[in-house]
């Protein structure tokens, strides 16, 4: 199961993912990236406490790569553990998506600094 | 060493499968990075055949057996009843393409693919089995 939970301190929106995200909770993630995308510019999405991640996960991330620049959104990963971060250099998404190891670079990223 | 397990064709029961699976790796003294993403090979496959060959449907059930050779070769055989979908011969999308199309769906035969040393499937009469090999 995962539990998303939101804050927004000035105009940083910052989406938690705490949990598992696969097949079956993976529309959770959806959702919510889907609803921050609509509202807001500067987005990190916090995975410190995210366990686990399959391909449902990588694939919401994914669907979102030509959303972000064709609206000029910026979203920025972090707090990856090892193994989750590998799930995501197996077929190179690290490499699509923007994902730093702290929220002070997050946040630096999306503030344009 | 030989491990089983038995789950209804539920997505919600997919946890269970990584519970078991992290319970029978981490009795083998393999590394955390390779325990997670032989997990996620396993999960890819029981989510496809769970969604696609059994639509959901908890009445239907799949079959994992989990056999550690001499703590250097892991197979995996995931066992079901459905139609049969022959993984080795499934042609991969580019991930260009599913970025620039947008859909969710299509990367974790990629993933199971680079995990693996090798998949099978062995189609019998009455059950398929889809064999994962992966040599640690």
């Amino acid at each position: 199961m995962v539990e998303i939970k939101n804050s927004l301190e000035n105009d940083i929106f910052t989406i938690y993912v705490i949990g598992e995200v696969d097949a079956s909770s993976s529309i959770y993630l959806d959702e919510s990236i889907s609803d921050a995308t609509s509202k807001h510019k500067k987005i990190i999405v916090n995975c410190k406490q995210l366990e686990y991640i399959s391909s449902a996960g990588l694939g919401v991330f994914m669907s979102y790569i030509n959303d972000l620049e064709e609206q000029g959104i910026k979203l920025v990963i972090y707090g990856l553990s090892d193994k989750v971060r590998h799930v995501f250099q197996i077929l190179g998404l690290d490499q699509l998506l923007k994902i730093t190891d702290s929220e002070e670079e997050a946040k630096g990223i999306v503030n344009g600094v | 060493m030989v491990y089983k397990f038995k789950v209804p064709c539920s997505k919600s029961r997919l946890g269970d499968i990584r519970e078991f699976l992290q319970r029978v790796l981490s009795e083998n003294a393999i590394p955390e990075v390779t325990v997670n993403t032989l997990i996620l090979a396993v999960d890819e496959v029981c989510a496809n055949l769970i969604i696609h060959s059994h639509n959901c449907n908890p009445d239907e059930h799949i079959e994992l057996k989990v056999k550690v050779s001499g703590n250097s070769e892991i197979t995996f055989d995931i066992i079901d009843r459905g139609d049969g979908f022959n993984i080795s011969e499934y042609q991969e999308p580019s991930i260009s393409d599913i970025v620039k199309s947008k859909r969710k769906g299509g990367i974790g035969l990629m993933l199971v693919r680079r995990i693996m040393d090798e998949i099978e499937l062995i189609q019998g009469k009455k059950k398929n089995v889809y064999r994962l090999h992966k040599k640690i």
